[in-house]
C-alpha cells in the first residue's frame, strides 16, 4: 500500500530516511535507558529512610522464596480456570444468542435483541457486582456468569454477522435437499460461519482472558489479587513494583501466546479460506492444487 | 424505586463523573493513537518496531493491572496529582493501541487500485492522500472508532474500584448504604451507562450502512 503511495526513493531521499531512522532509534532507546536509569536510582522518602533503586538486589530477593512462586502460580492457575469456564459458556452462549437473532419467529428475534443490546453496552464489572450482590453466588461464579454473558454476546452478533454474509444460496441448497430450517442451519450454515468468525471469537477469547483480571474487584483470588494484593502487601511497598513487573508479565505471557494462536489460526482459516464463492480471474485445473484452502481443515488434518 | 431517587444526586455526581473520564481519556488516547498509527505505517523502520511493541504490549495488558500501576505505584514514584487525573492517564494509555489499530485498519482498507488510479493520473503523494486515501478512510474508521468509545465508556467503571468515584463507584456506594434494594439501584447504573453506549452504538451502525453502500 505504502509503496505505491510515492515513487521509489532514490540515493538521496533513502539516505535520509535512514539517517531519520537511527536518530529515531537513538531518541526512542534514550528515552527508554532514561526511564530505566530513573527507575534505578534510590529513593529518599519523606522521614529521611532511603530505599535502593528498583534493580537493586534487595528488591527482588524475595523470588529466592519457593512459596511466592507458588502463590503466583496458585493465582495464575485461578486465572486460567476462570477464563477456561467462562470461554465455554460463553461460545455456548453465543451460539444461542446467535440462533436466537437469526429467529423467524418475531416472539424469539425480539427479545433477544433487547437483551444482547443490555448485555453488550454493560460494563462487565457492574455485571460482576450485580449477580454477587443478587444471586450470592460467591466471587467466582459472579466473574464466570458475567464474562460468559458478556463475551458470549459479543461472539453472538459475530457468529450473525457470520452466518448472514453466507451465500443465499447455501441456506437454499440445504432446504432444496429436504433438511429442516434448524438443521440447515447446524448443519451447513453453522460450521461455515464459525470457521469464518474464528478469527474474531479468538481475539474475543483473549480479551475474556484479560478481563477475569476484573473479578480481582468482587475479591476473587486471582494472579492479580494474589501477586499485587496479597504478596506485595505481605512483603511490603519496597517489593511492589517487582511485584508488578513479575505480574505483568506472566500476564503478558499468556495474552499474547493466545494472540499468537489467534493470529495462527487467521492466516490459515481466514475470511476468504472458508468462504465458498471464490473470485476466479483463471479457473483453477485441480481445485485442491490451486487452492488447498477450499476443502477446509479437515483435508489439512488428514494430510498431516 | 425510592432507594435510586434518594440517592439521584449520588448517580448525577458519578454519571459527571464517568463523562469527565470519557471524554478526556477520549480525546487523550486519539491523539497517542493517531501519533501511533502514525508511526505504525511510516517508512521508518525504527518507529514502525516501536509503534508495533507498544501496540502489542499494552494491548495485551489487563486494564485493571494498568489502572493498578496508576492509582497505587505512580504515586510511590511522587506523582499523585489526585485518582480522577491518574484514572484517566490509565484509561488514556490503555485505549490509545485500540485507537491506532481502528485508524491502521482503516488506511489499510482502502483498497489499493484507489492510490494505484491516483498515482496513474499523477497525483502526488500528498494530493493522494487529501484527495483520494483519507477521505475513503476516515469514513471507513469511523465505527470502529465509536466501537472504540463505547468499549472505553464501559471501561470507565474499572477506575471506580480505584478511588473515583463515577458511576460504579456510585453504584458500590449506595448498594453497601442500602442493601435492601439492590436490583433497583443497579439497574437505574446500568440505564446510565446504557444512555451512552447505546447512542453512540446506533450512530456507528447507521455510519457503516452509509459506508457500505457508498462502496
Amino acid at each position: 500500500m505504502s509503496s505505491v503511495l510515492y515513487d521509489a526513493p532514490g540515493p538521496k531521499s533513502r539516505a535520509r530516511s535512514r539517517l531519520i531512522s537511527i536518530v529515531g532509534t537513538i531518541i526512542l532507546a534514550g528515552g527508554l535507558l532514561a526511564l530505566i536509569v530513573v527507575l534505578g536510582l534510590p529513593k529518599t522518602s519523606a522521614n529521611g529512610a532511603v530505599q535502593p533503586g528498583l534493580w537493586d538486589i534487595s528488591r527482588w530477593d524475595v523470588f529466592n522464596d519457593l512459596l511466592v512462586w507458588r502463590t503466583l502460580g496458585l493465582g495464575a492457575l485461578a486465572t486460567l480456570r476462570m477464563a477456561a469456564v467462562a470461554a465455554v459458556f460463553a461460545l455456548v452462549i453465543g451460539v444461542l444468542f446467535s440462533f436466537g437473532r437469526l429467529s423467524a419467529s418475531a416472539w424469539i428475534r425480539v427479545p433477544t435483541t433487547v437483551l444482547l443490546e443490555f448485555f453488550r453496552g454493560m460494563p462487565v464489572l457492574l455485571m460482576m457486582l450485580f449477580i454477587l450482590l443478587v444471586f450470592s453466588t460467591g466471587s467466582f461464579w459472579a466473574g464466570v456468569a458475567a464474562l460468559s454473558v458478556y463475551n458470549g454476546a459479543i461472539i453472538g452478533e459475530a457468529l450473525r454477522a457470520g452466518i448472514n454474509a453466507l451465500p443465499r444460496g447455501q441456506r437454499e441448497a440445504g432446504l432444496a435437499i429436504g433438511l429442516t430450517p434448524v438443521a440447515t442451519r447446524f448443519r451447513i450454515e453453522f460450521p461455515q460461519a464459525f470457521r469464518q468468525m474464528l478469527p474474531i471469537i479468538i481475539a474475543q477469547l483473549v480479551v475474556l482472558l484479560k478481563d477475569t483480571s476484573l473479578s480481582f474487584i468482587v475479591g476473587y483470588n486471582e494472579l492479580l489479587r494474589s501477586g499485587l494484593n496479597q504478596l506485595a502487601n505481605f512483603f511490603g511497598e519496597q517489593y511492589k513494583f517487582s511485584f508488578f513487573f513479575i505480574v505483568l508479565a506472566i500476564y503478558l505471557a499468556m495474552n499474547l501466546s493466545l494472540s499468537w494462536l489467534a493470529r495462527r489460526i487467521a492466516k490459515r482459516t481466514g475470511p476468504q479460506a472458508g468462504s465458498v464463492t471464490k473470485d476466479d480471474s483463471a479457473p483453477p485445473i485441480d481445485p485442491v492444487q490451486a487452492d488447498p484452502r477450499i476443502l477446509g481443515a479437515q483435508s489439512r488434518s488428514q494430510g498431516a | 424505586m425510592d432507594a435510586v431517587i434518594d440517592n439521584l444526586p449520588l448517580f448525577l455526581e458519578g454519571f459527571r463523573n464517568t463523562l469527565g473520564l470519557l471524554l478526556i481519556a477520549g480525546v487523550g488516547a486519539s491523539t497517542i493513537g493517531l501519533v501511533v498509527a502514525a508511526m505504525r505505517i511510516s517508512p521508518i523502520s525504527s518507529f514502525r518496531v516501536f509503534a508495533t511493541a507498544y501496540t502489542e504490549l499494552v494491548r495485551n495488558t489487563p486494564l485493571t493491572l494498568v489502572l493498578f500501576f496508576c492509582a497505587y505505584l505512580l504515586p510511590l514514584l511522587e506523582f499523585s496529582p489526585g485518582y480522577f487525573q491518574l484514572a484517566a492517564i490509565g484509561l488514556t494509555v490503555y485505549t490509545s493501541p485500540f485507537v491506532a489499530e481502528a485508524l491502521r485498519s482503516g488506511v489499510n482498507g482502502v483498497h489499493v487500485g484507489q492510490a494505484e488510479a491516483a498515482r496513474s493520473v499523477g497525483l502526488t503523494f500528498g494530493q493522494t492522500l487529501t484527495f483520494v486515501v483519507m477521505p475513503q478512510a476516515i469514513r471507513m474508521v469511523v465505527p470502529p472508532l465509536i466501537n472504540v468509545l463505547i468499549a472505553l465508556t464501559k471501561n470507565t467503571s474499572v477506575a471506580g474500584a480505584f478511588f473515583v468515584f463515577e458511576l460504579f463507584g456510585a453504584a458500590r456506594k449506595v448498594t453497601n448504604d442500602r442493601g435492601d434494594a439492590v436490583i433497583p439501584i443497579l439497574l437505574a447504573v446500568a440505564a446510565f451507562y446504557l444512555v451512552i453506549t447505546i447512542p453512540l452504538g446506533l450512530i456507528a451502525g447507521r455510519i457503516e450502512k452509509k459506508v457500505a453502500v457508498l462502496r
